[in-house]
Protein backbone atom coordinates (compact mmCIF):
# COMPACT_ATOMS: atom_id res chain seq x y z
CA UNK A 1 0.00 0.00 0.00
CA UNK A 2 2.26 2.39 1.08
CA UNK A 3 4.75 1.64 -1.71
CA UNK A 4 2.52 1.94 -4.31
CA UNK A 5 1.35 5.31 -3.60
CA UNK A 6 5.12 6.49 -3.58
CA UNK A 7 5.42 5.43 -7.04
CA UNK A 8 2.39 6.82 -7.99
CA UNK A 9 4.02 10.18 -6.25
CA UNK A 10 6.77 10.04 -7.70
CA UNK A 11 6.12 8.76 -11.39
CA UNK A 12 5.54 12.34 -12.51
CA UNK A 13 9.13 12.59 -11.89
CA UNK A 14 10.51 10.33 -12.28
CA UNK A 15 9.33 10.40 -16.20
CA UNK A 16 10.09 14.00 -16.68
CA UNK A 17 13.59 13.97 -15.60
CA UNK A 18 14.46 11.02 -17.35
CA UNK A 19 12.44 12.16 -20.94
CA UNK A 20 13.73 15.51 -20.53
CA UNK A 21 17.02 15.15 -18.55
CA UNK A 22 18.68 12.29 -18.57
CA UNK A 23 17.64 11.16 -22.35
CA UNK A 24 18.55 14.61 -24.03
CA UNK A 25 22.19 14.14 -21.71
CA UNK A 26 23.00 10.76 -23.30
CA UNK A 27 22.46 11.92 -27.15
CA UNK A 28 24.66 14.91 -25.72
CA UNK A 29 26.98 11.94 -25.04
CA UNK A 30 26.95 10.18 -27.69
CA UNK A 31 26.25 12.89 -30.35
CA UNK A 32 29.88 13.66 -28.80
CA UNK A 33 31.17 10.36 -30.87
CA UNK A 34 29.31 10.96 -34.06
CA UNK A 35 30.77 12.37 -37.06
CA UNK A 36 29.60 15.74 -38.37
CA UNK A 37 27.13 15.73 -41.45
CA UNK A 38 27.93 18.06 -43.97
CA UNK A 39 25.10 21.10 -44.04
CA UNK A 40 24.52 20.21 -40.49
CA UNK A 41 23.53 17.67 -37.85
CA UNK A 42 25.46 13.96 -37.36
CA UNK A 43 26.37 10.82 -39.03
CA UNK A 44 25.96 7.37 -37.43
CA UNK A 45 29.46 6.72 -37.11
CA UNK A 46 32.09 6.33 -34.22
CA UNK A 47 34.22 9.18 -34.49
CA UNK A 48 36.33 10.96 -32.12
CA UNK A 49 37.19 13.79 -34.33
CA UNK A 50 35.23 15.92 -32.22
CA UNK A 51 37.56 15.83 -29.08
CA UNK A 52 40.70 15.78 -31.08
CA UNK A 53 39.65 18.99 -32.63
CA UNK A 54 39.94 20.77 -28.94
CA UNK A 55 43.18 19.50 -28.96
CA UNK A 56 43.89 20.27 -32.24
CA UNK A 57 47.21 22.97 -32.71
CA UNK A 58 47.53 25.00 -36.03
CA UNK A 59 50.43 24.84 -37.98
CA UNK A 60 51.99 28.42 -36.07
CA UNK A 61 51.60 26.46 -32.93
CA UNK A 62 48.73 28.05 -31.31
CA UNK A 63 45.20 25.75 -29.99
CA UNK A 64 42.21 27.04 -31.25
CA UNK A 65 39.59 25.61 -28.17
CA UNK A 66 42.14 24.94 -25.84
CA UNK A 67 43.16 28.48 -26.26
CA UNK A 68 39.51 29.42 -25.88
CA UNK A 69 38.79 27.17 -22.73
CA UNK A 70 41.88 28.55 -21.27
CA UNK A 71 40.73 32.38 -21.78
CA UNK A 72 37.44 31.22 -19.94
CA UNK A 73 38.99 29.67 -17.42
CA UNK A 74 41.32 32.78 -16.45
CA UNK A 75 38.13 35.00 -16.70
CA UNK A 76 35.69 32.33 -14.67
CA UNK A 77 38.92 32.92 -12.10
CA UNK A 78 39.29 36.46 -12.17
CA UNK A 79 35.82 37.36 -12.03
CA UNK A 80 35.44 34.39 -8.51
CA UNK A 81 38.69 36.01 -6.97
CA UNK A 82 36.99 39.89 -7.36
CA UNK A 83 33.83 38.73 -6.55
CA UNK A 84 34.79 36.93 -3.38
CA UNK A 85 37.19 39.90 -2.04
CA UNK A 86 34.22 42.44 -2.39
CA UNK A 87 31.46 39.55 -1.16
CA UNK A 88 33.34 38.70 1.85
CA UNK A 89 33.66 41.78 3.42
CA UNK A 90 29.85 42.62 2.23
CA UNK A 91 28.84 39.54 4.06
CA UNK A 92 30.77 40.12 7.50
CA UNK A 93 29.46 43.30 7.31
CA UNK A 94 25.45 42.62 7.21
CA UNK A 95 26.18 39.52 9.72
CA UNK A 96 28.01 41.82 12.27
CA UNK A 97 24.87 44.84 11.92
CA UNK A 98 21.74 44.81 13.75
CA UNK A 99 19.83 45.31 10.43
CA UNK A 100 20.71 42.58 8.83
CA UNK A 101 17.28 41.74 7.31
CA UNK A 102 17.06 45.52 5.42
CA UNK A 103 20.63 45.26 4.25
CA UNK A 104 20.35 41.82 2.25
CA UNK A 105 17.11 43.32 0.62
CA UNK A 106 19.70 46.55 -0.57
CA UNK A 107 21.58 43.52 -1.83
CA UNK A 108 18.29 42.14 -3.70
CA UNK A 109 16.60 44.87 -4.46
CA UNK A 110 18.66 45.62 -7.95
CA UNK A 111 17.86 41.56 -8.82
CA UNK A 112 14.35 42.89 -9.32
CA UNK A 113 15.40 44.28 -12.49
CA UNK A 114 15.04 41.42 -15.13
CA UNK A 115 18.52 40.12 -16.06
CA UNK A 116 19.12 41.34 -19.43
CA UNK A 117 17.79 44.79 -18.26
CA UNK A 118 20.41 45.47 -16.10
CA UNK A 119 23.08 43.92 -19.00
CA UNK A 120 21.81 46.94 -21.03
CA UNK A 121 21.99 49.10 -18.26
CA UNK A 122 25.75 48.92 -18.22
CA UNK A 123 25.90 49.45 -21.90
CA UNK A 124 24.38 52.54 -21.32
CA UNK A 125 26.92 53.35 -18.95
CA UNK A 126 29.77 52.16 -20.60
CA UNK A 127 28.61 52.81 -24.33
CA UNK A 128 30.47 55.37 -26.18
CA UNK A 129 27.71 57.57 -26.12
CA UNK A 130 27.38 56.44 -22.43
CA UNK A 131 26.79 58.31 -19.38
CA UNK A 132 30.67 57.45 -18.55
CA UNK A 133 31.78 59.14 -21.72
CA UNK A 134 29.28 62.18 -21.63
CA UNK A 135 30.35 63.00 -17.94
CA UNK A 136 33.82 62.62 -18.63
CA UNK A 137 33.49 65.09 -21.92
CA UNK A 138 31.25 67.44 -19.86
CA UNK A 139 34.27 67.55 -17.57
CA UNK A 140 36.55 68.45 -19.35
CA UNK A 141 38.32 65.20 -18.43
CA UNK A 142 38.42 63.22 -22.26
CA UNK A 143 38.01 65.42 -25.65
CA UNK A 144 37.04 62.10 -27.50
CA UNK A 145 34.97 59.63 -26.20
CA UNK A 146 36.51 55.86 -25.17
CA UNK A 147 35.15 52.48 -26.08
CA UNK A 148 34.70 51.46 -22.77
CA UNK A 149 32.49 48.24 -24.05
CA UNK A 150 33.79 45.13 -25.95
CA UNK A 151 36.54 44.24 -24.06
CA UNK A 152 37.74 41.57 -21.07
CA UNK A 153 37.26 44.34 -18.27
CA UNK A 154 33.25 45.46 -19.28
CA UNK A 155 32.60 41.51 -19.09
CA UNK A 156 34.55 41.23 -15.72
CA UNK A 157 32.97 44.14 -14.40
CA UNK A 158 29.37 42.87 -15.46
CA UNK A 159 30.43 39.18 -14.03
CA UNK A 160 31.06 40.40 -11.24
CA UNK A 161 27.72 42.08 -11.24
CA UNK A 162 25.55 39.52 -11.75
CA UNK A 163 27.24 36.84 -9.39
CA UNK A 164 27.79 39.39 -6.26
CA UNK A 165 24.12 38.37 -4.42
CA UNK A 166 25.22 34.51 -5.12
CA UNK A 167 28.66 34.66 -3.55
CA UNK A 168 26.95 36.90 -0.66
CA UNK A 169 23.87 35.05 0.49
CA UNK A 170 26.33 31.71 1.26
CA UNK A 171 28.98 33.62 2.76
CA UNK A 172 26.11 35.49 4.75
CA UNK A 173 24.72 32.48 6.38
CA UNK A 174 27.99 30.70 7.27
CA UNK A 175 29.47 34.20 9.04
CA UNK A 176 25.96 34.60 10.71
CA UNK A 177 26.31 31.19 12.33
CA UNK A 178 29.95 32.24 13.92
CA UNK A 179 30.60 32.80 17.27
CA UNK A 180 32.18 36.25 17.33
CA UNK A 181 33.45 35.95 20.85
CA UNK A 182 35.94 33.71 19.43
CA UNK A 183 37.29 37.08 17.63
CA UNK A 184 37.47 38.68 21.18
CA UNK A 185 39.06 35.50 22.86
CA UNK A 186 41.42 35.54 20.23
CA UNK A 187 42.31 39.48 20.42
CA UNK A 188 42.71 39.01 24.40
CA UNK A 189 45.40 36.42 23.41
CA UNK A 190 47.57 38.45 21.68
CA UNK A 191 46.48 38.25 18.45
CA UNK A 192 46.20 41.46 15.90
CA UNK A 193 42.86 42.40 14.39
CA UNK A 194 43.79 41.20 10.89
CA UNK A 195 45.04 38.17 12.76
CA UNK A 196 42.20 37.33 14.37
CA UNK A 197 40.02 37.48 11.08
CA UNK A 198 42.70 35.14 8.97
CA UNK A 199 43.28 33.02 11.45
CA UNK A 200 40.19 32.44 13.43
CA UNK A 201 37.27 33.58 11.24
CA UNK A 202 38.48 32.38 7.87
CA UNK A 203 38.90 28.77 8.90
CA UNK A 204 35.85 28.44 10.00
CA UNK A 205 33.65 29.65 7.37
CA UNK A 206 35.41 27.42 4.88
CA UNK A 207 31.86 26.00 4.06
CA UNK A 208 30.34 29.11 2.76
CA UNK A 209 33.22 30.29 1.42
CA UNK A 210 33.46 26.96 -1.26
CA UNK A 211 29.62 27.23 -2.23
CA UNK A 212 30.23 30.67 -2.71
CA UNK A 213 33.25 29.74 -5.26
CA UNK A 214 31.11 27.05 -6.64
CA UNK A 215 28.30 29.47 -7.27
CA UNK A 216 30.19 32.17 -8.88
CA UNK A 217 32.58 30.05 -11.01
CA UNK A 218 30.98 27.16 -12.14
CA UNK A 219 27.88 29.35 -14.17
CA UNK A 220 31.01 30.99 -15.45
CA UNK A 221 31.76 28.59 -17.77
CA UNK A 222 28.34 28.49 -19.57
CA UNK A 223 27.94 32.08 -19.61
CA UNK A 224 26.60 33.16 -23.24
CA UNK A 225 24.59 36.54 -22.57
CA UNK A 226 27.20 38.51 -20.46
CA UNK A 227 30.67 38.13 -22.86
CA UNK A 228 28.46 38.08 -26.00
CA UNK A 229 26.56 41.41 -25.06
CA UNK A 230 29.42 43.41 -23.28
CA UNK A 231 32.58 42.21 -25.22
CA UNK A 232 30.66 41.58 -28.27
CA UNK A 233 32.81 40.40 -30.94
CA UNK A 234 36.32 40.76 -28.82
CA UNK A 235 36.07 38.70 -26.20
CA UNK A 236 35.23 34.99 -26.96
CA UNK A 237 34.70 32.03 -24.03
CA UNK A 238 33.32 29.10 -24.02
CA UNK A 239 29.75 29.52 -23.89
CA UNK A 240 29.58 31.36 -26.84
CA UNK A 241 31.67 28.87 -28.73
CA UNK A 242 29.16 26.18 -27.98
CA UNK A 243 26.09 28.66 -28.97
CA UNK A 244 27.74 29.30 -32.13
CA UNK A 245 29.00 25.22 -32.83
CA UNK A 246 24.93 24.82 -32.25
CA UNK A 247 23.12 27.56 -33.45
CA UNK A 248 25.14 28.88 -36.33
CA UNK A 249 27.13 26.46 -37.68
CA UNK A 250 24.98 23.00 -36.95
CA UNK A 251 28.25 21.26 -35.82
CA UNK A 252 26.51 19.09 -33.26
CA UNK A 253 29.60 16.85 -32.32
CA UNK A 254 31.52 19.80 -31.48
CA UNK A 255 28.53 21.75 -29.41
CA UNK A 256 28.44 18.44 -27.44
CA UNK A 257 32.34 17.47 -27.68
CA UNK A 258 32.62 20.99 -25.55
CA UNK A 259 29.46 20.61 -23.51
CA UNK A 260 30.71 17.17 -22.31
CA UNK A 261 34.22 18.98 -21.42
CA UNK A 262 31.67 21.35 -19.23
CA UNK A 263 29.89 18.81 -17.85
CA UNK A 264 33.68 17.15 -16.61
CA UNK A 265 34.62 20.32 -15.13
CA UNK A 266 32.01 21.22 -13.13
CA UNK A 267 31.21 17.42 -12.16
CA UNK A 268 34.82 17.90 -10.74
CA UNK A 269 34.32 20.82 -8.84
CA UNK A 270 30.91 19.40 -7.56
CA UNK A 271 33.32 16.18 -5.90
CA UNK A 272 35.75 18.46 -4.28
CA UNK A 273 33.34 20.02 -3.08
CA UNK A 274 31.20 16.96 -1.68
CA UNK A 275 34.79 15.43 -0.52
CA UNK A 276 35.61 18.81 1.44
CA UNK A 277 32.06 18.79 2.56
CA UNK A 278 32.41 15.46 3.94
CA UNK A 279 35.63 15.93 5.50
CA UNK A 280 34.66 18.78 7.31
CA UNK A 281 31.68 16.99 8.78
CA UNK A 282 34.14 14.22 10.06
CA UNK A 283 36.07 16.79 11.81
CA UNK A 284 33.29 18.21 12.93
CA UNK A 285 32.17 14.93 14.68
CA UNK A 286 35.50 14.02 15.84
CA UNK A 287 35.85 17.54 17.58
CA UNK A 288 32.16 16.54 19.00
CA UNK A 289 33.41 13.23 20.33
CA UNK A 290 36.09 14.62 21.91
CA UNK A 291 33.97 17.10 23.57
CA UNK A 292 32.09 14.48 24.97
CA UNK A 293 34.83 12.82 26.49
CA UNK B 1 35.22 46.11 20.22
CA UNK B 2 36.27 47.94 16.63
CA UNK B 3 33.73 49.26 14.68
CA UNK B 4 33.99 47.27 11.42
CA UNK B 5 34.84 50.56 8.94
CA UNK B 6 36.55 49.05 6.24
CA UNK B 7 33.83 46.44 5.41
CA UNK B 8 31.31 48.93 6.08
CA UNK B 9 32.78 51.30 3.60
CA UNK B 10 33.32 47.95 1.03
CA UNK B 11 29.63 47.24 1.73
CA UNK B 12 28.08 50.76 0.94
CA UNK B 13 30.82 51.12 -2.28
CA UNK B 14 29.10 47.50 -3.04
CA UNK B 15 25.09 49.14 -2.96
CA UNK B 16 26.07 51.89 -4.77
CA UNK B 17 27.48 49.55 -7.18
CA UNK B 18 24.60 47.31 -7.41
CA UNK B 19 22.35 50.32 -7.82
CA UNK B 20 23.75 52.34 -10.19
CA UNK B 21 22.25 51.03 -13.36
CA UNK B 22 18.70 51.52 -11.66
CA UNK B 23 19.01 54.85 -10.86
CA UNK B 24 20.58 55.72 -14.60
CA UNK B 25 17.55 53.57 -15.80
CA UNK B 26 15.34 55.41 -13.75
CA UNK B 27 16.69 58.90 -14.59
CA UNK B 28 17.01 58.57 -17.79
CA UNK B 29 13.43 57.40 -18.33
CA UNK B 30 12.34 60.81 -17.76
CA UNK B 31 15.06 62.05 -20.50
CA UNK B 32 13.47 64.58 -23.23
CA UNK B 33 15.63 63.20 -25.55
CA UNK B 34 16.81 59.62 -27.14
CA UNK B 35 20.59 59.10 -25.87
CA UNK B 36 22.24 59.66 -22.38
CA UNK B 37 22.69 63.26 -22.70
CA UNK B 38 19.86 64.34 -20.43
CA UNK B 39 17.65 66.98 -22.48
CA UNK B 40 15.10 68.05 -20.20
CA UNK B 41 12.59 66.03 -18.01
CA UNK B 42 9.81 64.22 -19.80
CA UNK B 43 6.89 61.78 -19.66
CA UNK B 44 7.20 60.80 -23.42
CA UNK B 45 8.95 57.17 -22.83
CA UNK B 46 5.92 56.47 -20.60
CA UNK B 47 3.51 57.54 -22.82
CA UNK B 48 5.10 55.98 -26.15
CA UNK B 49 5.95 52.63 -23.99
CA UNK B 50 1.89 52.03 -23.53
CA UNK B 51 1.55 52.92 -26.86
CA UNK B 52 4.30 52.49 -29.28
CA UNK B 53 6.06 48.58 -28.53
CA UNK B 54 3.14 46.48 -29.12
CA UNK B 55 6.05 43.78 -29.54
CA UNK B 56 7.12 44.84 -26.42
CA UNK B 57 4.34 43.52 -25.00
CA UNK B 58 3.86 40.73 -27.11
CA UNK B 59 7.02 39.45 -25.38
CA UNK B 60 6.15 40.67 -22.07
CA UNK B 61 2.77 38.23 -22.16
CA UNK B 62 4.67 35.38 -24.08
CA UNK B 63 6.68 35.65 -20.62
CA UNK B 64 4.11 35.72 -18.64
CA UNK B 65 2.30 32.92 -20.27
CA UNK B 66 5.28 30.88 -20.24
CA UNK B 67 6.47 31.48 -16.66
CA UNK B 68 3.06 30.54 -15.08
CA UNK B 69 2.15 27.11 -17.16
CA UNK B 70 5.91 25.94 -17.00
CA UNK B 71 5.97 27.15 -13.11
CA UNK B 72 2.66 25.21 -12.06
CA UNK B 73 3.32 21.99 -13.80
CA UNK B 74 6.67 22.02 -11.91
CA UNK B 75 5.17 22.89 -8.73
CA UNK B 76 2.74 19.98 -8.99
CA UNK B 77 4.98 17.33 -10.19
CA UNK B 78 7.71 18.31 -7.85
CA UNK B 79 5.27 18.63 -5.25
CA UNK B 80 4.26 14.98 -5.56
CA UNK B 81 7.93 14.15 -5.93
CA UNK B 82 8.78 15.75 -2.82
CA UNK B 83 6.12 13.86 -1.11
CA UNK B 84 7.17 10.70 -2.46
CA UNK B 85 11.44 11.15 -1.67
CA UNK B 86 10.81 12.64 1.58
CA UNK B 87 7.66 10.10 2.98
CA UNK B 88 7.71 6.80 1.34
CA UNK B 89 9.66 3.96 -0.48
CA UNK B 90 9.82 3.45 -4.18
CA UNK B 91 12.28 2.21 -6.37
CA UNK B 92 13.86 4.33 -8.17
CA UNK B 93 14.45 6.75 -5.44
CA UNK B 94 18.22 6.78 -5.86
CA UNK B 95 18.11 7.36 -8.69
CA UNK B 96 15.68 10.16 -8.97
CA UNK B 97 17.12 11.65 -5.75
CA UNK B 98 20.64 12.37 -7.73
CA UNK B 99 19.41 13.00 -11.15
CA UNK B 100 16.53 15.93 -9.87
CA UNK B 101 19.55 17.96 -8.25
CA UNK B 102 21.97 17.47 -11.03
CA UNK B 103 20.36 20.36 -13.06
CA UNK B 104 20.79 23.07 -10.20
CA UNK B 105 24.77 22.58 -10.02
CA UNK B 106 25.27 21.99 -14.04
CA UNK B 107 25.97 25.55 -16.29
CA UNK B 108 22.22 26.24 -17.38
CA UNK B 109 23.96 25.96 -21.13
CA UNK B 110 24.42 22.35 -20.85
CA UNK B 111 20.59 22.06 -20.68
CA UNK B 112 19.74 24.28 -23.52
CA UNK B 113 22.13 22.93 -25.69
CA UNK B 114 20.89 19.13 -24.75
CA UNK B 115 16.80 19.91 -24.61
CA UNK B 116 17.96 22.27 -28.06
CA UNK B 117 18.86 18.53 -29.77
CA UNK B 118 16.41 16.55 -27.86
CA UNK B 119 13.84 18.60 -29.86
CA UNK B 120 15.35 18.41 -33.11
CA UNK B 121 15.73 14.87 -32.75
CA UNK B 122 12.33 14.96 -31.99
CA UNK B 123 11.41 17.08 -35.08
CA UNK B 124 9.46 19.44 -32.55
CA UNK B 125 8.72 22.96 -33.85
CA UNK B 126 10.77 25.33 -31.90
CA UNK B 127 8.27 27.78 -30.08
CA UNK B 128 5.86 28.42 -27.04
CA UNK B 129 5.40 25.12 -25.99
CA UNK B 130 8.74 23.89 -26.47
CA UNK B 131 10.36 26.87 -23.85
CA UNK B 132 7.46 25.65 -21.63
CA UNK B 133 8.58 22.06 -21.42
CA UNK B 134 12.04 23.71 -21.20
CA UNK B 135 11.54 25.77 -18.18
CA UNK B 136 9.49 23.02 -16.32
CA UNK B 137 12.39 20.85 -16.60
CA UNK B 138 14.75 23.43 -14.77
CA UNK B 139 12.30 24.95 -12.68
CA UNK B 140 11.25 21.67 -11.06
CA UNK B 141 15.02 20.57 -9.03
CA UNK B 142 14.20 24.21 -7.37
CA UNK B 143 10.11 22.83 -6.24
CA UNK B 144 11.70 19.99 -5.14
CA UNK B 145 14.35 21.30 -2.59
CA UNK B 146 11.51 23.94 -1.19
CA UNK B 147 9.08 21.37 -0.41
CA UNK B 148 11.42 19.33 0.97
CA UNK B 149 13.13 21.22 3.51
CA UNK B 150 9.45 22.15 4.16
CA UNK B 151 8.72 18.62 4.80
CA UNK B 152 11.87 17.74 6.56
CA UNK B 153 10.56 19.73 9.39
CA UNK B 154 7.64 16.95 10.14
CA UNK B 155 8.10 14.23 11.28
CA UNK B 156 6.51 10.76 9.78
CA UNK B 157 4.34 10.09 12.82
CA UNK B 158 2.06 11.91 11.54
CA UNK B 159 1.34 10.36 8.58
CA UNK B 160 0.86 7.22 11.10
CA UNK B 161 -0.88 8.92 13.12
CA UNK B 162 -3.47 9.91 10.32
CA UNK B 163 -3.55 6.24 9.16
CA UNK B 164 -4.32 5.30 12.85
CA UNK B 165 -7.32 7.59 13.22
CA UNK B 166 -8.73 5.85 10.10
CA UNK B 167 -7.56 8.05 6.88
CA UNK B 168 -7.01 6.59 3.86
CA UNK B 169 -4.00 7.57 1.18
CA UNK B 170 -6.42 10.09 -0.35
CA UNK B 171 -7.33 11.82 2.83
CA UNK B 172 -3.91 11.43 4.55
CA UNK B 173 -2.46 13.19 0.79
CA UNK B 174 -5.46 16.25 0.53
CA UNK B 175 -6.04 16.65 4.64
CA UNK B 176 -2.50 16.06 6.36
CA UNK B 177 0.43 16.40 4.05
CA UNK B 178 -0.44 18.84 1.27
CA UNK B 179 -1.99 21.98 4.02
CA UNK B 180 1.16 21.17 6.06
CA UNK B 181 3.39 21.43 2.72
CA UNK B 182 1.88 24.61 1.46
CA UNK B 183 4.73 27.21 2.67
CA UNK B 184 7.31 25.05 0.81
CA UNK B 185 4.83 24.66 -2.45
CA UNK B 186 4.37 28.44 -2.53
CA UNK B 187 7.68 29.06 -1.82
CA UNK B 188 8.62 27.09 -4.44
CA UNK B 189 5.79 28.06 -7.24
CA UNK B 190 7.67 31.26 -6.52
CA UNK B 191 10.50 30.53 -7.06
CA UNK B 192 10.01 28.35 -10.03
CA UNK B 193 8.11 31.88 -11.67
CA UNK B 194 10.93 34.05 -11.05
CA UNK B 195 13.39 31.69 -12.43
CA UNK B 196 11.02 31.15 -15.57
CA UNK B 197 10.21 34.96 -15.88
CA UNK B 198 14.56 36.12 -15.73
CA UNK B 199 15.59 32.90 -17.84
CA UNK B 200 17.44 33.76 -20.95
CA UNK B 201 20.13 31.17 -21.71
CA UNK B 202 17.98 28.29 -21.67
CA UNK B 203 15.07 29.94 -23.64
CA UNK B 204 17.82 31.24 -26.23
CA UNK B 205 18.43 27.60 -27.04
CA UNK B 206 14.91 26.20 -27.63
CA UNK B 207 12.96 29.63 -28.78
CA UNK B 208 11.89 29.63 -32.25
CA UNK B 209 10.98 32.87 -34.51
CA UNK B 210 8.15 34.62 -33.22
CA UNK B 211 8.21 33.30 -29.91
CA UNK B 212 10.16 35.92 -28.09
CA UNK B 213 10.10 36.01 -24.12
CA UNK B 214 10.80 39.25 -22.76
CA UNK B 215 15.00 38.54 -22.11
CA UNK B 216 15.58 37.30 -26.32
CA UNK B 217 13.46 40.31 -27.34
CA UNK B 218 15.80 42.83 -24.95
CA UNK B 219 18.77 40.46 -26.28
CA UNK B 220 17.61 40.86 -29.70
CA UNK B 221 17.22 45.15 -29.35
CA UNK B 222 20.21 45.45 -27.66
CA UNK B 223 22.31 43.97 -30.36
CA UNK B 224 20.78 46.74 -32.85
CA UNK B 225 19.46 50.00 -31.01
CA UNK B 226 17.03 49.55 -28.01
CA UNK B 227 13.83 52.13 -27.79
CA UNK B 228 13.92 54.65 -25.15
CA UNK B 229 11.14 53.14 -23.67
CA UNK B 230 12.78 50.07 -22.45
CA UNK B 231 14.29 52.75 -19.40
CA UNK B 232 10.93 53.40 -18.68
CA UNK B 233 9.46 49.95 -18.96
CA UNK B 234 12.14 48.56 -16.32
CA UNK B 235 11.12 51.64 -14.09
CA UNK B 236 7.43 49.86 -14.27
CA UNK B 237 8.87 46.11 -13.72
CA UNK B 238 10.35 47.31 -10.77
CA UNK B 239 6.95 49.11 -9.65
CA UNK B 240 5.26 46.59 -10.63
CA UNK B 241 7.37 43.76 -8.59
CA UNK B 242 7.60 46.20 -5.61
CA UNK B 243 3.94 46.33 -5.48
CA UNK B 244 3.12 42.44 -5.40
CA UNK B 245 5.25 41.92 -2.94
CA UNK B 246 3.67 44.30 -0.55
CA UNK B 247 0.41 42.70 -1.45
CA UNK B 248 2.12 39.72 -1.03
CA UNK B 249 3.48 40.78 2.52
CA UNK B 250 0.01 41.82 3.32
CA UNK B 251 -2.33 39.37 2.59
CA UNK B 252 0.11 36.84 4.11
CA UNK B 253 0.21 39.23 7.54
CA UNK B 254 -3.82 39.19 6.94
CA UNK B 255 -4.25 35.33 6.99
CA UNK B 256 -2.11 35.21 9.73
CA UNK B 257 -3.90 36.86 11.94
CA UNK B 258 -6.83 35.63 10.82
CA UNK B 259 -6.16 31.78 11.90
Amino acid sequence: MKSRSGSLYSLPLTTWISLFFLVPMLIVFVYSFLARETGGGVRWEFDLSAYAEIFRQTASGSFIYLDIVGYTLIMAVSATLLTILIALPCAYYIARSKNNTLLLFLVIIPFWVNFMIRIYAWVAILGQSGILNESLLAMGVLKEPIQFLFNDYAVLVVLVYTNLPFAILPLFTTIEKFDFGLLEAARDLGASHNRSLWSVLLPNIRGGLVTAVLFTFIPIFGTFAVPDVMGNSNVFMLGQLITSKLKFTGDYPMACSLSVLILLLSAAGLVVYTVYNNRQEQQHQVVIAEDEL
Amino acid sequence: MTKPTLSRSIFWTTIAFLFLPLVVLMIFSFNDGRTMVWKGFSWRWYESLFTNQPRLWMAVSNTLIVAFTASTVATVIGTLGAIAINWYRFKAKTYVRAMSFLPLILPEIIIGVSLLIFFRMLGLELNLFTIILAHISFTIPFVLLMVMARLGEFDYSIIEAARDLGANENQTLTKVILPISVPGILAGFITAFTLSLEDFVVTFFVTGSGSDTLPIFIYNQIKRKLPPEINAFSVVLVGVTVLILFLARRSIKYFVQRS
